[in-house]
């Protein structure tokens, strides 16, 4: 059993205390981000918790111009875009995130850029962002 | 496995006017494009010919308030009683509309069904919008690092600029061509190209005195920022389907029966529909949708034919990106050769491949739950020579491929005249 579950309430719980977890499937070492709580390949839930290091490189972005009503809250705008990305960690899985980097220059941006983890505070919750070291 | 165990034939198809109608909700579009499809049927068809019904439908529930679609339109066109069942896949919920009216047909339970879908999305301000669809994607992983829906597309994008080497040039032209296309379909909600809105740009500017930029052409217009604004880098407001109101119904029956119906039916000889990992971070590989794979392999089998024999198709162009990557899936053009194939005008409406005849869900319009029935309205068209000035001519097989979320969901269907 995992203590706590894999749920996404604990995957942003972890974030708060700056951990990125996922799970580890015991039977065939599969590694699941975000934390799965049933092995889709063994389908088995006997699976442990594993902190991940939060190295690795960007595989794909994008610098959002219109922005939805949360990050419009958090003063996103037309003038004042933001990039989203998905990071590929060094220990396998991908995970989606903030990249902070200059959003008015997304041609600028290069796909394999290395990049760390930043735990970004947004309201009562804690997001996953990335940012080159 | 893998076949049907009696053919259908498509024997009707009919669509609203695609569009921004506040005036109307979803019943009014749904009957217009029913009495459409009635229409449409040669030797005429009867409601209760019809036995069931299947309603592709997203998020009525958000956009006009109203859940529980399927009886409702039901009730509108006269079909009630007779069962009916709502579809969803997000984008491609009409798309798996058509694959369980098959099902339906194929099983023996039914000899005639219509298949149909409906969205009406321009009751709410845009943001609102953008959240609701934002609900095709992954609200837990997605959203909260500040994915929009273009957003993903645009992901995907830059993902495949980097891997392949398309280029932004390429996006822009799979845009101009829709346009194109879309300008000689009446029901489109654009029916105009993009040369002719830099044009009323021009007009509108010089009216009011205002300078006019000196745009050298259509592709310099769509790199002007302000005419042509970012939405989500690479991707601008002309690499993006809009937001529209629409309906669009079909006639399937079990090929015994279709010529009671007409002399010229429309064979579905082929049915496919896959998933994918529901987030992109969960995908080993971004730049291509592994259900609109898997959808197209199970058709091309069930149908007996290659992606060469194809001659007309309708592909899910939500965003420019998509058009290309839908091309490369379905086996048209190698990985990475889709957005060459746009800019040599290869998916031209006179290229070896037409693609997006209709106009795609760029001009005609992307009501979402209604566009997977929508394009198969386009094909059963083209197929019986009825598409007017955007014929392709002497077509007899098309496909169809409708895409729901960022690939979460697909389905792939073949028809033969």
């Amino acid at each position: 059993m995992l203590v706590p579950e894999a749920s996404v309430k604990s995957f942003y719980n972890f974030l708060k205390e700056k951990k990125i977890m996922g799970t580890k499937c015991k039977d065939c070492g599969e590694v699941y981000l975000p934390p799965r709580p049933l092995c889709p390949k063994c389908i088995k839930s006997n699976l442990e918790w594993v902190e991940l290091e939060g190295k690795g490189k960007l595989v794909a972005f994008t610098s959002i111009a219109v922005a939805p009503t949360h990050m419009l809250n958090a003063g996103h705008s037309r003038d004042n875009p933001y990039v989203y990305g998905v990071v590929k960690l060094d220990s396998g899985p991908s995970i989606s995130g903030l990249i902070l980097v200059d959003a008015k220059n997304p041609e600028k941006i290069e796909i394999g850029t290395r990049v760390t983890a930043e735990f970004v505070k947004r309201d009562d919750r804690v997001i996953l962002g990335f940012k080159p070291p | 496995m893998g076949k049907l165990a009696r053919g259908v034939a498509l024997i009707g198809a009919g669509m609203s006017k695609f569009g921004a109608f506040p005036d109307k909700t979803g019943r009014e579009l749904f009957v217009e494009a029913y009495i459409d499809a009635l229409n449409s049927v040669d030797k005429g068809i009867d409601n209760k010919d019809i036995e069931a019904m299947f309603l592709g439908n997203f998020s009525s529930d958000i956009f006009e308030g109203q859940g529980h679609n399927g009886p409702l339109m039901a009730d509108w066109v006269g079909l009630t009683p007779k069962p009916v069942t709502r579809t969803e896949g997000a984008c491609a919920s009409s798309g798996i509309a058509i694959r369980a009216g098959i099902l339906a047909i194929a099983s023996g339970l039914h000899d005639v069904v219509c298949v149909s879908g409906m969205e009406k999305m321009t009751d709410l301000p845009t943001s609102r919008v953008t959240d609701a669809l934002a609900a095709a994607s992954d609200v837990s992983y997605e959203f909260p690092a500040g994915a929009t829906f273009p957003g993903l597309y645009a992901a995907i994008a830059t993902a495949h600029m980097k891997k392949y080497g398309t280029t932004i040039r390429q996006l822009r032209m799979v845009g101009i061509k829709n346009h194109n296309n879309g300008k000689l379909n009446p029901k489109a909600q654009f029916p105009i190209t993009i040369k002719e809105l830099m044009e009323r740009r021009i007009a509108k500017l010089k009216e009011k005195g205002e300078p006019v930029p000196s745009w050298r052409d259509e592709m310099d217009f769509l790199e002007d920022p302000v005419s042509n604004p970012i939405v989500a880098w690479p991707l601008r407001l002309y690499d993006c389907s809009p937001i529209t109101d629409g309906a669009a119904v079909l006639f399937l029956a079990a090929e015994e029966v279709a010529k009671k119906f007409t002399d010229t039916p429309i064979h579905i000889i082929g049915t496919g529909q896959g998933s994918a990992p529901f987030a992109l971070h969960n995908r080993p590989d971004i730049t291509s949708l592994i259900s609109a794979r898997e959808a197209a392999k199970m058709a091309y089998k069930m149908a007996g034919v290659d992606p060469k024999d194809i001659q007309v198709a309708e592909v899910h162009d939500c965003f420019t990106i998509a058009e290309i990557v839908a091309t490369e899936d379905l086996g048209f053009f190698k990985p990475g050769e889709g957005g060459k194939a746009a800019e040599e005008g290869l998916t031209a409406r006179d290229g070896e491949k037409p693609i997006n005849t209709s106009g795609g869900l760029k001009s005609k319009g992307h009501p979402v739950g209604a566009s997977g029935a929508a394009q198969a309205v386009e094909i059963w068209k083209q197929l019986r020579g009825e598409a007017g000035p955007r014929q392709v001519p002497g077509v007899e097989l098309g496909l169809t491929h409708n895409v729901g979320g960022t690939g979460a969901t697909c389905a792939v269907h073949i028809y033969r005249r």
